[in-house]
């Protein structure tokens, strides 16, 4: 609805928008979150709206029993507020004892219970003083708050705090990735002598790392601002770095933790340059789909840039629009100069004009949400689904091929198709 | 509070979505945050729609809450009639929306719009999808339906939505069994009407109502307003499509005798036909919205000789006409939306064929037991790209089909009881393919000497990599590595050779 063009840090103009956004809540983060902690479960206090959600969003209905549910508010939970709170007492001790593997379960905030005011703060104390053994935080996944990826960020955030301090030197790496990304740097670092690797968030409850004045951290997703934000307010450093997207942002990224562990740069190139003339030559096939074809990104996971960045530099690719629901420009600082001068950068949505603009500048590739997609298709673009971006492992050079493909895929598709 | 992990029905203003989308020239405005956007999807995706739905969100966020929420709506009201262009919009409030009480509907009315504009109050903290809908349908009505020439022998079918299970093909299907019988379709209705077809509602002498759980209560009003009749028997099944056949053919005054004496399905010489005796008593567990469910239990017990061990529904709204229905069959209904109470009935009644939803499809595939989905909530699946209705004497024949499919065959069920130890009969039999994994070498890089016959190891690092791969695409990753190990003359397979060959050949 607004239309306003701002000048960015970068001197690089900034369209922002208001409008229809065609993006998801923070919710949807749960559906790989409850997946990457083994002993978490994640409890949304909602509506019958964010169950739908849930089990809608990623046709997630695969799982028999999955480490989340919703909580739905009810008329006679709204009459009475002190009565929600018991009522999500009894709640949480009908799924503890159901589900006795829980060792930490996460109250999960939605639109309805911000704008009631439900606390789930008080909540979350209260039930953890009731249920030892189980650690009980909460924070908010509402669409009022959060955009789709920004769920992450928030249940990292309340994680933060529980860390316990240690002030010993260790580069930590922030964001849930897929754990074979995490192996492979394990191994990366390992030749070149870091052991004191921890990633956030662990793979159990129990596990998660010690930070302190020694942490210094990398941050593998673009979107932890608030999670930055707290460890750094608990002494730790954050290592500023390229995205680790394609062979550059990879390499870039594991170069810059390198540097903050005291890696010299020729230990650093042993063990990383066969991984990284592994990815580039693994890319030709890609690059051949892709050279030349123009790309417009709608705003879904704030991984927007870094991608349009290595769709550019190791493509051939050339971004027309850059949607992100949100420009976080000091942890873009790396990525934001490195994009064509060409595309247009823009912030927020309104999903009509953009749709407008996307029509009008007829790209090659449209990257968006699911909502979106089959629409364009039928006018005849060719379109990416955005969430497969989320879904995939796709950082770190072993993986920077298959990246690509995700992209060449629906090109691949269309030549075979005679139908 | 109600603690779930799946819902059957999703929030009613999905109910009000389906009807829009089903619609022609209708828009809907609605009043909800950023994130509830996710319910185009639904259509986009499931249904494999190819447009988006008519529906203008006016995402909200924290920040505006203080503020205006109200000019907010009205600010996308006005821009989604300018830009659709739209012959009517109806406007209401998602669940949050509900909360912040900015009355969309009084809001709209001094908005000035040039277009009839229909408000929606669907409480969303107690009621649901289906409600929704009917609810939707009937506001709608309300507002456009009017007097008009009842010709004879002219009926509207009411009832299909977009995302409606098997809707699209029961449309054609009852369209063509009612232009055989003699009667004239006038309208459908909510699919693929106009708010304008809507006033010519009343040129028909009665109304065919397909799912009751959305235009039952249209129905009623219709009825009230217009004098309208309409059918209560629901065309499912051999037995209910005659039924059907001969209430619609009293309403329209036309004689069902040629009709009723054509072999219309073949379900019934399937049932009869000898291979169909094993089916004799299997045990079913039948659960879905109560439309469906009820007819799929009497499908079950009259036209395939099954046993029906447990009746049940989500549908509280038509809690009775399930209970009236399981009571027939000696059983208690199950009246319930907590689909872990539903796996724990199923559980309970141990069936050998369960016809439910989506949800109990999985809880079968838990429990080892057959399944075929009779009622929605939908999957993609349920979508099929062939003709596949549920109603008329071909939804009988597709019922056939879809419920002994997944059920073993006769000869087939015998062998595998009798040889169960076979090793073809168990679904994790071991592959002759499979070598046990290399003793891992610790700390000691160096490769020994090849041998003559190059035969490949992997270290257990790499094989232990190679199990990070999705089972599916393993073996080919796995032939891969070796292949291109062997061109190398490499013996052991250490994870860079896994990689790279992974990169070898993404090039």
């Amino acid at each position: 609805m607004s239309l306003a063009l701002e000048a960015g840090c970068e001197a690089r103009p900034v369209l922002r928008e208001r409008g229809q956004r065609e993006v998801f809540c923070g919710l949807t983060g749960i559906v790989w979150m409850h997946r990457k902690i083994r002993d978490a479960f994640f409890l949304v206090v909602g509506s019958r709206t964010c169950a739908h959600l849930l089990q809608s969003a990623a046709g997630v209905m695969i799982f028999a029993e999955p480490r989340f549910a919703t909580a739905i508010l009810e008329e006679r939970d709204l009459a009475g507020l002190a009565d929600a709170q018991e009522e999500l007492d009894r709640t949480v001790a009908r799924l503890l004892e159901r589900r006795p593997d829980i060792r930490l379960l996460f109250l999960v905030g939605s639109c309805p219970s911000e704008v009631i005011k439900l606390d789930l703060a008080k909540a979350a104390q209260r039930l953890d003083a009731r249920f030892p053994g189980v650690r009980v935080l909460n924070y908010s996944g509402s669409g009022i708050e959060t955009t789709f990826t920004q769920g992450e960020d928030a249940c990292l955030a309340a994680l933060v705090p529980e860390l316990p301090p240690g002030d010993a030197a260790q580069l930590l790496i922030v964001g849930a990735l897929a754990e074979v990304v995490e192996d492979q740097w394990r191994r990366l670092f390992a030749a070149m002598g870091v052991r004191d690797l921890a990633f956030l968030p662990a793979r159990r409850a129990g596990e998660m790392p010690a930070i302190g004045a020694g942490t210094r951290f990398l941050l593998a997703q673009p979107f932890l601002a608030e999670t930055a934000r707290l460890l750094e307010s608990r002494g730790a450093r954050h290592v500023p770095a390229l995205f680790p997207l394609g062979a550059e942002g990879s390499t870039d990224f594991l170069r810059a933790g390198a540097q903050a562990m005291g890696v010299g740069e020729a230990r650093f190139r042993a063990a990383t340059a066969l991984a990284e003339a592994r990815a580039k030559a693994a890319l030709e096939g890609a690059r051949a789909r892709l050279e030349g074809r123009r790309v417009f990104f709608f705003p879904d996971s704030q991984l927007e840039v870094p991608m349009a960045r290595f769709l550019a530099r190791e493509c051939g690719m050339e971004p027309v629009e850059i949607g992100t629901p949100y420009l976080h420009r000091a942890h873009l600082a790396r990525e934001l100069p490195l994009l064509p001068a060409s595309a247009l950068l823009s912030e927020g949505q309104d999903v009509e004009r953009q749709l407008d603009r996307c029509l009008s500048a007829r790209p090659d590739l449209v990257v968006c949400g699911l909502g979106l997609a089959n629409p364009l298709e039928r006018q005849g673009i060719t379109t990416k689904w955005s969430i497969e971006l989320v879904f995939t492992p796709v950082q770190g050079h072993d993986q920077a091929a298959d990246l690509a493909g995700l992209y060449a895929r629906p090109f691949a598709r269309r030549e075979r198709l005679r139908v | 509070m109600q603690l779930t992990l799946w819902t059957y029905e999703g929030p009613p203003h999905v109910g009000a979505m389906r009807i829009a989308t089903g619609m022609e020239g209708l828009h809907y405005v609605l009043h909800a945050p950023q994130g509830d956007t996710y319910a185009d999807l639904l259509f986009t995706m499931i249904e494999r729609r190819d447009r988006r739905p008519p529906v203008t969100y006016t995402t909200f966020q924290a920040r505006d809450l203080g503020g205006d929420t109200a000019e907010l709506f009205k600010r996308a009201l006005r821009d989604a009639a300018e830009r659709f262009r739209p012959e009517a919009v109806i406007v209401g409030a998602s669940c949050t929306a509900e909360l912040i009480q900015d009355d969309p509907g009084g809001l709209a009315e001094s908005s000035g719009l040039d277009i009839p504009v229909v408000p929606l109050e669907l409480p969303s903290y107690s009621k649901k999808e289906n409600w929704g809908a009917a609810e939707t349908f009937y506001q709608l009505l309300r507002r456009f339906a009017a007097k008009g020439e009842a010709r004879p022998a002219t009926c509207n079918i009411l009832g299909p939505t977009a995302l409606g299970f098997r809707h699209r093909d029961d449309v054609t299907e009852i369209t063509r069994l009612l232009g055989r019988l003699g009667v004239t379709v006038n309208l459908v209705a909510p699919m693929g009407a106009r708010p304008a077809d809507l006033a010519r509602i009343g040129d028909a002498a009665f109304n065919v109502v397909l799912y009751p759980e959305i235009a039952g209560q249209a129905a009623a009003f219709l009825q009230r307003r217009l004098g309208q009749p309409f059918t209560r028997s629901i065309p499912i099944g051999v037995g209910g499509t005659r039924d059907f056949i001969a209430e619609v053919a009293a309403l329209a005054g036309v004689d069902p005798a040629p009709l009723l004496a054509e072999e219309g399905s073949r379900l019934p010489w399937y049932s009869r036909s000898v291979d169909s005796t094993y089916l004799t008593g299997k045990r079913v567990f039948v659960f879905g919205d109560a439309t469906h469910a009820v007819a799929a239990a009497r499908v079950a017990r009259e036209e395939m000789g099954f046993e029906v061990v447990g009746l049940g529904s989500y549908s509280r709204e038509q809690a009775r006409e399930v209970r009236e229905a399981a009571k027939a069959l000696g059983l208690e209904a199950l009246i319930t939306d907590d689909y872990l109470a539903v796996e724990q009935a199923i559980a309970e009644a141990q069936p050998e064929l369960v016809l439910g939803t989506q949800m109990e499809r999985h809880t079968a595939k838990r429990l080892g037991i057959p399944c075929a989905v009779i009622s929605a909530p939908v999957h993609v699946q349920d979508f099929p790209a062939r003709y596949s209705p549920q109603m008329g004497f071909e939804g009988a024949n597709v019922l056939f089909d879809t419920w002994v499919h997944p059920l073993m065959m006769g000869l087939e069920e015998h062998l595998i009881g009798m040889f169960r130890e076979d090793s073809e009969f168990t679904d994790t039999a071991p592959s002759h393919l499979g070598h046990a994994a290399p003793v891992p070498r610790a700390a000691e890089p160096a490769t020994p000497p090849a041998p003559a016959s190059l035969a490949l190891s992997w270290s257990a690092e790499a094989e232990a990599e190679l199990k990070k791969i999705p089972f599916f695409v393993r073996g080919k990753a796995r032939r891969n590595t070796e292949s291109f190990a062997r061109e190398r003359g490499l013996s052991t397979i250490t994870v860079e050779t896994l990689y790279d060959a992974k990169a070898h050949f993404s090039r």
